[in-house]
């Protein structure tokens, strides 16, 4: 990013990156709430959030990305894994 | 180039859309109290994603100043004067002629002023900072409310509860 | 029901990727939210009024330091309502239907123990100096709250609930979130004290040995150390809360 050539030269740098983190979001986001067992559910949740974490990082927003790395990816699955595992594990849909 | 501009910048803003609209179906359809929670999350990332892209700025760098920047600036009212002797405000003026060589319409007469299109907006990632960890903390309560009502009724179901709730009334 | 709710999903999706031709364009400088004078301010002028090199540091505990107090307060307060919803003191209402025995039978891996036994410290080395230097790096006070408060839940989850409460117990867990907040709310009070208006930091250069900027770079440690320490209470207080469904004997 320190080298600012080109006018679009940053843009075709990095849209394949990006292009791959945003199918994978899509594709998180919809096996988590497709999964029918809910600690996989709140598993992938996670990484739903560490994905959105390196976007952020992509878009230079360093201090949100650090935030959802600790909050996201660690701290609202476990939230999430002690509710499915203090109550039922298993979804009807 | 400018098409594929045009279709890489489009291209996010669609896919926040997507997941806004993945989360809300979870929220509206989902009868797992959980799914709809991790709905529910899904909505909100999309629209702090939304508010963080809004922030993006081309060929900005992240919102943090510089070491060299910063001891030049804090130069002028005392603290750490001692980082910014001749020789150093020299290397930083010719830097800053360097860089002026691309825009010249910014001038770095002398001291190394900071151009505001360098680095990304801060505004909305503070907003969203704030917005994550407040997120965390209303999940909590949301799951504790699940928990609560797994401990009354057996289930996390949205129906059976509605079946529980109607058969009681009778 | 689905089929309802799928109309209403596709027509709000419609609308807004209708509206999305309207957005600025990706990375574009001159987009209304980067080229408003709020946003250029604090970029160009935040290294000269507080003399913090990481803006977003500096725009969140001064320039909206209202706001970030009472984000801390939605904090505290969400902590109180897990404790009102989900606590149960005693052993008088024994409602067998949650589960209450631990999933597992706990025995001591030795391996899990000792790893997290070496890690731990270095989690806690690392959140303290990510609330210290959050003014030249990434971080602050809820990043460091939350990685401090993680080290509660790794030792929680490792060992058991009972061992990190030897460490904070619950008391003294909502102690450390009203300090949290007290000691946020209290350098604004000084600063209105001072005669300047609440959490207007530079007044405090009178009693502290600084020039007001380097007053402004102080107090804004001093407001992340306050975050920090409800940030921490809070989710740890919200995790032993949930893995223990109110009970607070024994965690998942």
């Amino acid at each position: 990013m320190e080298a600012q050539g080109p006018e679009g030269e940053i843009v075709s740098q990095l849209w394949i990156f990006d292009l791959i983190l945003l199918i994978f979001l899509v594709l998180t986001a919809v096996i988590s709430l497709k999964v029918r067992d809910l600690l996989s559910a709140a598993m992938i949740f996670g990484v739903y959030s560490f994905l959105i974490c390196l976007l952020w990082t992509g878009m230079a927003a360093v201090d949100v990305a650090f935030t959802e790395a600790a909050v996201g990816a660690g701290v609202s699955a476990v939230f999430l894994i002690s509710t499915v595992l203090r109550t039922s594990r298993r979804s009807s849909d | 180039m400018e098409l594929l501009k045009a279709i890489v910048g489009g291209m996010n803003y669609w896919i926040f859309i997507i997941l806004m609209m993945i989360g809300l179906y979870a929220m509206i359809t989902k009868n797992n109290l959980v799914k709809k929670l991790i709905g529910m999350s899904i909505f909100q990332t999309s629209i702090l994603l939304f508010f963080i892209s809004l922030a993006v700025k081309e060929g900005a760098t992240i919102p943090i100043l510089h070491h060299d920047q910063a001891h030049a600036k804090q130069g002028d009212h005392g603290e750490g004067g001692k980082h910014s002797d001749p020789s150093h405000k020299g290397k930083e003026a010719a830097s800053a002629i360097e860089e002026g060589k691309e825009k010249p319409s910014v001038s770095h007469a002398g001291s190394s002023k900071i151009d505001p299109d360098r680095f990304t907006n801060p505004l909305p990632h503070v907003l969203m900072l704030t917005a994550i960890v407040v997120g965390v903390s209303t999940l909590g309560v949301a799951l504790s409310i699940t928990q609560k009502l797994y401990t009354e009724f057996g289930t996390i179901e949205e129906n059976e509860i509605l079946d529980q709730l109607k058969s009681g009334d009778d | 029901m689905k089929a309802l709710g799928f109309i209403a999903v596709l027509g709000t999706g419609l609308l807004l990727l209708a509206a999305s031709r309207d957005f600025p364009n990706w990375g574009d400088p001159d987009s209304p939210a980067s080229s408003y004078r709020l946003s250029r301010h604090f970029i160009t002028e935040t290294i000269n009024e507080t003399a913090v090199p990481n803006m977003v540091t500096a725009v969140l505990a001064d320039y909206r330091g209202y706001d970030t107090l009472f984000e801390a307060v939605v904090i505290f307060t969400a902590g109180i309502a897990v404790i009102g919803i989900l606590r149960r003191y005693g052993s008088r209402n024994s409602i067998p239907s949650a589960r209450e025995t631990p999933l597992t039978p706990k025995k001591p891996d030795l391996i899990v123990e000792s790893t997290v036994r070496l890690l731990i410290p270095i989690i806690q080395i690392f959140a303290l100096y990510v609330i210290a230097h959050g003014h030249h790096s990434p971080g602050g006070g809820f990043q460091g709250g939350v990685i401090f408060g993680a080290s509660f839940i790794l030792l929680a989850l490792a060992r058991d609930l009972k061992a990190a409460q030897n460490w904070v117990a619950e008391k003294r867990t909502l102690i450390l979130a009203c300090c949290g907040i007290l000691i946020y709310a209290g350098i604004g009070v000084l600063c209105q004290f001072l005669g300047d208006n609440f959490l207007d930091y530079q007044i405090l250069h009178r009693i502290l040995p600084t020039d007001p900027v380097m007053a402004r770079y102080h107090s804004i440690l001093v407001v992340e150390i306050g975050v920090a320490f409800t940030v921490t209470a809070i989710m740890f207080s919200i995790y032993s809360n949930l893995s223990s469904n109110g009970k607070m004997k024994e965690g998942i």
